[in-house]
């Protein structure tokens, strides 16, 4: 076994039957930014700079909570689909997985707490 | 694992022996600026944190977001922001197997850069 090349061990298998699906996810959490990240954009920057009070009330509205709670979501998915890629291209072996489950574990986590943030705004 | 020790064999040409090209530039450029994106996401969100905490968090996040320094950052963000959008759009562009060719790249990455520019100017007028 230990005298097998990488692809003799892969021959014959025929391919993993997913190759397909991390390209796919980010096409579509990229489609769906485009049309977040405008609202976003816009909904986020009118009221950055404005007073605390102001702020809690913006956001206990209904579309610039929508609006912020869908963008972290799906920001924080797409932009843990292209880390991946990222460090699959520059860094290998044991470090390279270590680096894909830390920034995983911290895209997770940062949207849980926006996710958490706006719902205890909203509501 | 079969990981054996190839030796020190020459590598194919890899990015360092060619010259900076505009397709070459825009491209790593949209790497660059989706992942340089996660401090502007931190930030934001740290912000929406502190103003479900409580006036006095709401204050300190708010003072550093609003600061020259979170300005800048933002500012730039924002940039980030058009450019990847735009550099995005190319790609969805591109996966259809359209715009392949050399020239039609090259006016892509060109209406990429100047278009993030303008989009960048025209989100500071409008907020």
């Amino acid at each position: 076994m230990a005298f097998l090349t990488d692809r003799k061990r892969a021959v014959g298998w025929g391919s993993a039957k997913s190759g397909t699906h991390h390209f796919w996810s980010m096409t579509v959490s990229a489609v769906a930014l485009l049309i977040l990240i405008p609202l976003f954009i816009f909904t986020f920057g009118c009221i950055l700079g404005s007073s605390y009070e102001e702020v809690t009330a913006y956001y206990s509205r209904p579309f610039p909570a929508i609006v912020a709670a869908l963008t972290i979501v799906v920001s924080f998915k797409h932009f843990n689909g292209g880390f991946q890629t990222m460090i699959e291209d520059y860094v290998h072996g044991p470090m390279g997985k270590v680096c894909i489950i830390g920034m995983t574990i911290l895209s997770y986590g940062a949207a849980a707490t926006g996710l958490f943030a706006i719902a205890k705004l909203a509501l | 694992m079969a990981d054996v020790n190839r030796g020190n064999r020459p590598l194919s040409p890899h990015l360092t022996i060619y010259a900076p090209q505009l397709t070459s530039m825009t491209s790593i450029l949209t790497r660059i600026t989706g992942n340089a994106l996660i401090v502007a996401m931190f930030l934001i969100v740290w912000w929406l944190l502190a103003a479900a905490t409580g006036a006095e968090s709401f204050a300190t996040a708010d003072a550093l977001l609003t600061s020259w320094f979170g300005d800048l950052v933002l500012f730039l963000s924002l940039w980030a922001m058009w450019y990847h959008t735009l550099a995005g759009v190319r790609h969805l562009i591109w996966d259809q197997a359209k715009g392949l060719d050399l020239d039609t790249a090259y006016k892509l990455g060109y209406a990429v850069i100047g278009g993030s520019v303008i989009l960048t100017i025209l989100t500071v007028i409008i907020i």
